[in-house]
């Protein structure tokens, strides 16, 4: 198993550590990840993305141009890498403030309703865990015991409490994603 | 098996620092390497170990105070990023002059000058043929994983203290700036005083006692006849490091027909474009260089007798192709290819770059 993901949207949207939080279920569950941001003059409301590689085997280059999923948060970030998805691949994103959307025929997109679904839960800070819900349901290619794990690892200790709202926002997240026909 | 942990190449730097008994970092902040100095001051090793930790005033300053530690015997470090590398060059030459052991560590950024915060690998030159001035060489290592940021310290370390010389890991924004999966090493405890007098009572200032005479740390020398002969003791001492640590790795050389040449975060992309090529049924192999001085040229001198021809990937305008150009003496081509100026080199780019140079050239 190789799994190649690219989520991108803005600073400030939990783009980084919603990749972190990935690559620690995969350590988790014994498997070789890496995780790689654009870094630089970023800030809140400036672009962010991050290639995180999930494998059973040695991952060679970190940087890489093709994606067997992009998760996009933002317009700006659709437009750079919606053609980065290999053909067959995946595309999940958030429809809010989406005014170009997907036109891709060659690869599966989803939607989940991320800004909508946190606002519904009157938390913006779960916004990310709903679009790692969404993932994983599309993706389940890490198990849910190794998430949480994985959150407990990635999160300082005094944090940890907020680790079951955590876990309902992946759930709701699992809930509302859909496939669009 | 030690601790795993999902780390950033620059926070590894610091935490394997802690572990490896270093005495004293000096530093100064400076993207994309900045994470060194910030890890190592949220983690206060000094309540811990008693290892020293200092945000300088400028990385001038940084440089000669791991000179001072370095005279005494203790094991000192310094981290910056290119044009912070610049300014420390007078302050290592000194240190290869005085024959001080000590860790260096460079996250390359792009440039020239301020250049850009963004990765690159065109501090080659600087790095292993002088960057300061006269004859005189760092062991330099060049890291392809957050796992090898880890273990290159102590093996860093364990090298400049073998050969009595500044040793320096030669990374970038990509390795440093990076999380992957780390085994940490086991702590190793800071050397006590008694073991620095044994262990470098020869030439270290850690007091002079009334058997022995003075040890004086110091470059300078103003008889020629004796600074010549201080010279030819430390080239031989270079040719002993070129015998005995050239360190490389090779990945899928033996059935190849080509060969790509990389180290650091070009030598992953390279793995990468390995697979894509052999995909297309090109049969090329990577020799990825670990230490850049020495350099494996006897190994890539072998590989021209298997290989037509050689695609040198740095990302840089093509500095390490001097280096592999003169170990192959002109039976093979090599040509160069790489992004630069802070753009990552793609793994696509690179089996383009091979057909269209070296397969069509």
């Amino acid at each position: 198993m190789k799994e190649e993901i690219i989520i991108a949207g803005f600073g400030g949207q939990g783009v980084l550590s919603m990749g972190k939080i990935l690559a620690y279920s995969g350590i988790m569950q014994d498997q070789e990840v890496s995780w790689m941001p654009s870094y630089g003059p970023e800030m809140r409301g400036g672009t962010a993305n991050v290639t995180v590689i999930l494998s059973d085997e040695r991952i060679s280059s970190p940087a890489i141009n093709a994606f067997d999923t992009a998760v996009i948060l933002n317009q700006q970030s659709l437009d750079k890498f919606e053609n980065n998805v290999k053909p067959g691949g995946v595309l999940i994103y958030d429809p809010n403030g989406i005014t170009r959307h997907p036109k891709r025929t060659d690869i599966t997109i989803y939607r989940i309703a991320a800004a909508e679904e946190a606002a519904r839960l009157k938390n913006a800070k779960t916004f990310n865990m709903i679009v790692l819900g969404a993932y994983l349901k599309v993706r389940p290619i890490v198990k849910m015991e190794n998430v949480i794990a994985g959150l407990k690892k990635s999160l300082p200790e005094r944090h940890h409490h907020m680790i079951p709202m955590n876990e309902e926002a992946i759930t709701c997240g699992m809930n509302a994603v859909v496939e669009v026909k | 098996m030690g601790e795993l942990r999902l780390m950033k190449g620059n926070e590894v730097i610091a935490e394997a620092a802690i572990r490896a008994g270093v005495d004293g970092y000096f530093g100064y902040p400076i993207t994309p390497q900045s994470e060194v100095l910030e890890t190592l001051m949220a983690r206060m090793p000094w309540e811990e170990t008693g290892m020293v930790v200092l945000q300088a005033e400028s990385e001038v300053a940084a440089i000669n105070m791991v000179y001072g530690g370095a005279s005494c015997g203790k094991k000192v470090m310094t981290s910056s990023s290119s044009p912070g590398m610049s300014l420390k060059m007078e302050g290592i030459t000194y240190l290869a002059g005085a024959e001080l052991p000590c860790l260096v560590v460079n996250v390359v950024r792009g440039g020239p000058g301020l250049g850009t915060i963004q990765p690159a690998q065109s501090d080659y030159f600087q790095s292993v043929k002088g960057g300061g001035h006269g004859d005189y060489k760092l062991i330099v290592l060049a890291p392809n994983s957050v796992q090898e940021m880890n273990d290159f310290v102590g093996l860093g370390f364990d090298l400049a203290f073998k050969y009595l010389n500044p040793a320096m890991i030669l990374t970038d924004g990509m390795i440093g700036q990076m999380m992957e999966k780390v085994e940490l090493a086991d702590f190793t405890p800071r050397w006590t005083e008694e073991e620095i007098i044994a262990k470098s009572g020869t030439w270290a200032t850690t007091g002079k006692t009334k058997n022995r005479e003075r040890n004086i740390s110091t470059s300078l020398e103003l008889d020629s006849a004796k600074q010549e002969i201080f010279n030819h003791k430390l080239q031989a001492k270079y040719k002993t490091i070129e015998e005995n640590e050239v360190r490389y790795e090779k990945f899928m050389c033996d059935d190849a027909e080509y060969l790509f040449v990389a180290y650091g975060s070009s030598s992953r992309i390279c793995q990468k474009s390995v697979e894509l090529a052999r995909e297309k049924g090109i049969k090329v192999g990577l020799l990825r260089p670990i230490t850049l001085f020495p350099f494996p040229s006897k190994q890539i001198n072998e590989m021209a007798d298997q290989v037509k021809g050689i695609l040198s990937v740095e990302m840089s305008a093509g500095q390490m192709i001097e280096d592999v150009k003169l170990a192959v003496n002109c039976r093979i081509p090599v040509e160069h290819f790489g992004r630069y100026g802070g753009i990552i080199t793609s793994p696509e780019e690179i089996v383009e770059a091979l057909e269209q140079k070296i397969i069509g050239g």
